[in-house]
């Protein structure tokens, strides 16, 4: 470097030269298809072959929803407006509407009980999917479970709350009891609850007709909303039953250990289907004689524990991908094994097998379809009993399962969508 | 001598069962052991009462008894008159042709679809992004139910075949592809000594010798390369190590190929497959092929690219950077997930029960369990068959998993 001072120098720039736009041949859209799409044999016959797909799928679809027909009561109505050309008769969707959301025996006037649920829903998701909104909506949270079994199911609103004042009573209890044992707390606060349950029984019995809504039985419950209703109610009750079979895996105790892992690998090694045939056929006999419990709950058990076994996996996951010193460094500060639990390992556990429990909670959400082969009218029931079977629509096949399509996709995907988002917010909190 | 952290020796209390950390583990296993016992005994106990009350007991006596149902799609000899045991087997046989050949079939698409989702071109890259999200995010009962509703109205029915003026013609004059199934042609053989399954069972054995054939004579060549450096060129003894010996089996046996005609109102002959156990094939590859091409493109995208260029650095060529350094990495990535999508497909394969496929849950869960009334009996032994399946699979997946892993110091 130093001779370069010592030479004479004929020019040296001092100024940076002008910014140029690139050369055409070097960016521009032509410049970009050229690149992507034309790169190459290979990729010519690839893109040639999409553009040609998709072509297809346009010129098939387009005059079947440009014809569409909304406004007919029956598939003869709707042919005969159509005249043979292609088209589609979404008017199965129109008429049929209310059955495709809450089933047909669902009373018509009462509709607007399960929409206020579901938008409440919203709500109450908020706060727990998003950190940033303010704590204080988990109030709505809290609220919610009850709020929508009153609107959904009906019945004095008295219930509900009185259910809700045992819980309340049995958590006073539990953080009074706490600071001797975690152990003594719990069962301290269940006891309680369960007291404060029987005594309410008492309350509510002579005053059922406060603030009372129309009962609806479950077995009435149909349509998307029963989807729904599995859904949402199956995923938060297995939450904390995964969480418990997952600690209980890693227990040190044998039989504990022995007791969940059997639970996991037998839920995770059969169907679906087979646990709903349980629910059908088989839990009945399982049951006190006489006992006539619902159907949809029934479902609810079985449901619950097929997600748990699989969140008890990926929480299994979380906990393993934490650093041993974790626990011992909790243990060394003189904390027990609830309060290490509670305050070091789940909290960091729990957020890291956050994006694998949402994956589970779309496919259980997507596997609630299986209640129509036990004959329950779920959406996919609704469509292939109810409607496929009535004399207007039977053949209607491509509006109903283009709607059931539309019904499902969203919701999933946006969930999953979700999913990816907290995942990259976690792994920046990782540094 | 005693130390500080010598326990205090005291009498017995009881709260020593709680407090103390010696016995307290064995404190809570026995109040577990105990609840689980006394559940168990309480549903016991009710399971009795019920049954005694239905008038009904525990026996699996009905297995032996005549089913006294068809089924339309059997792997092997069935009639009304054989027993509920055999009509079982039936089933469980169609389910596992029907997981076997969704899996062979959605790895393929996976793997091309997955590779094709890495590609620099913008239009395919997009479109089996579609692809993937479209059918990773609604339910499989409600493809399965699709697909067979576009079989049934897309594909021309047999009479569409008929006569001189038909809309609907053969492919190649041997497959006939119908709304109500497929139709192959069926390899027989005119041997006397070789008909019915005995020709078949020997071209299979064939087959087998031959793979362990080709696989000594590539151990061999590998050998030989370390010996000399040398690898020599062996794709051609390969290929006739797989076909020769079939080859010269297929003429001692005298093949001939059983192709399908149109008789009356339906195809005789040949190979038929329903279309329900086609479309349900079909809807479980495309759909489980949406989750197997997100493993494949995971799997790929985790090699980082200073692999590439290492073995790059190393003067392999891109073909040999592919087989020996890329792939062998990504397929530990890749291959537990994939075991663990076949299991997937085992167990949606259930769902045939929407179509109407007879699989192990439409003749031991359906129609057996509704004419004979044996709820736990027959939903026990499809629970058990299920389980056997899956935990073979998870186990061959824990061997895999242990001869893969990264030997770590």
């Amino acid at each position: 470097m130093s001779d370069t001072n010592t030479t004479p120098v004929a020019f040296v720039r001092d100024a940076l030269l002008q910014e140029q736009t690139p050369p055409v041949t070097a960016a521009g859209p032509v410049t970009w298809i050229k690149k992507n799409l034309f790169d190459g044999w290979f990729n010519t016959i690839l893109t040639l072959l999409a553009i040609y797909f998709i072509y297809m799928i346009v010129s098939g679809a387009f005059p079947w929803f440009y014809n569409g027909v909304w406004t007919t009561n029956s598939l003869a109505e709707c042919r005969e407006i159509l005249q043979g050309k292609t088209g589609g008769c979404f008017s199965v969707l129109t008429e049929r509407w209310p059955q495709l959301l809450f089933g047909f025996k669902y009373p018509s006037e009462e509709y607007w009980r399960p929409t206020i649920a579901f938008f409440l829903l919203f709500f109450a998701a908020a706060p727990v999917l998003f950190n940033k909104l303010p704590r204080k909506m988990l109030i709505i949270t809290a609220i919610f479970p009850f709020l929508a079994f009153w609107l959904i199911w009906g019945g004095s609103l008295l219930v509900p709350v009185m259910v809700a004042v045992g819980l309340i009573i049995g958590y006073v209890v539990l953080t009074k009891l706490e600071y001797q044992s975690f152990a003594m707390g719990l069962i301290g606060g269940i006891v309680a609850t369960l007291v404060v349950w029987g005594l309410m029984g008492y309350i509510t019995d002579p005053l059922s007709g406060v603030l009372a809504l129309e009962q609806v039985p479950s077995r009435d419950m149909g349509g998307f909303m029963l989807n729904f209703i599995l859904g949402v109610v199956c995923v938060s009750l297995s939450l904390p039953l995964g969480i418990l079979l997952a600690l209980g895996r890693q227990s040190d105790m044998l039989i504990i250990k022995w007791i969940c892992v059997v639970f996991i690998e037998f839920i995770r090694g059969v169907p679906l289907i087979t646990l709903l045939f349980v629910a059908n056929v088989v839990l009945g006999y399982f049951l006190p004689p006489g006992s006539n419990f619902d159907l949809i709950l029934r479902v609810i058990i079985m449901i619950t524990m097929f997600s748990a076994a699989y969140i008890a996996e990926v929480v299994r996951g979380g906990l393993a991908a934490l650093p041993k010193g974790q626990a011992e460094a909790a243990g060394s500060l003189g904390l027990d094994y609830a309060q290490s639990m509670r305050l070091i390992i789940l909290p960091q556990a729990l957020k890291i097998s956050i994006p694998g429990i949402v994956n589970v909670a779309v496919g259980l959400f997507k596997d609630t379809v299986l209640v129509s082969v036990i004959s329950m009218f779920d959406l996919v029931g609704m469509i292939r009993g109810p409607i496929l079977a009535s004399t207007e629509w039977n053949g209607v096949y491509w509006e109903l399962w283009l709607a059931a399509v539309l019904f499902f996709f969203p919701i999933c995907y946006g969930i999953s969508q979700y999913s990816q988002w907290l995942e990259r917010q976690l792994a920046t909190g990782h540094r | 001598m005693t130390t500080l952290s010598d326990p205090p020796k005291g009498g017995f209390r009881l709260s020593t069962l709680i407090n103390d950390t010696r016995y307290r583990s064995y404190t809570f296993q026995f109040i577990v052991l105990i609840a689980l016992i006394s559940a168990f005994a309480y549903l016991g106990s009710n399971l009795i009462a019920n049954l005694k009350a239905a008038g009904l007991n525990i026996s699996y006596n009905f297995l032996g008894e005549p089913a006294g149902y068809d089924i339309n799609q059997r792997l092997i000899e069935y009639t009304s008159q054989s027993t509920h045991l055999r009509a079982a087997v039936v089933g469980m046989l169609n389910t596992l042709l029907v997981a076997v050949v969704a899996c062979f079939l959605a790895t393929i698409i996976g793997v091309v679809v997955g590779v094709l989702r890495l590609s620099n071109n913008w239009i395919v890259n997009k479109l089996m992004g579609v692809y993937v999200e479209i059918f990773r995010n609604v339910p499989v009962l409600i493809w399965i139910l699709i697909i067979m509703a576009v079989f049934v109205a897309v594909l021309p029915q047999p009479r569409e075949f008929r006569g001189d003026d038909a809309t609907a013609s053969m492919f190649l004059d041997l497959f006939a592809f119908t709304g109500r199934g497929f139709y192959f042609p069926r390899p027989t053989f005119t041997a006397e000594w070789a008909a019915g399954s005995t020709g078949y069972l020997i071209i299979i054995g064939l087959l087998i010798a031959s793979f362990f054939g080709a696989r000594a004579l590539s151990k061999n060549a590998t050998a030989t390369q370390e010996r000399t450096g040398d690898r020599p060129t062996t794709w051609y003894y390969t290929l006739a190590i797989w076909l020769v010996p079939v080859l010269v089996a297929c003429v001692i046996m005298g093949l001939s190929w059983e192709i399908p005609a149109l008789k009356g109102f339906n195809f005789k002959g040949g190979i038929y497959a329903r279309n329900s156990y086609i479309a349900l094939t079909f809807a479980l590859s495309i759909y489980t092929a949406a989750f197997i091409a997100e493993n494949v493109r995971a799997g790929i995208l985790a090699i980082s690219t200073g692999q590439t260029e290492a073995a790059a650095s190393l003067g392999l060529r891109p073909s040999r950077t592919m087989n020996l350094v890329i792939l062998p990495q990504a397929l530990r990535v890749i291959i537990p997930p994939l075991i663990s999508q076949y299991l997937n497909i085992t167990k949606n394969s259930s769902l045939a029960i929407a179509v109407g496929y007879m699989d192990v849950t439409g003749t031991l869960g359906g129609i057996t369990l509704n004419q004979t009334g044996r709820a736990i009996e027959t939903v026990l032994l499809l629970m058990a068959f299920y389980l056997i399946i899956s935990l073979s699979i998870s186990a061959v997946m824990n061997v895999y998993n242990n001869s893969v892993k990264l030997k770590e110091r």
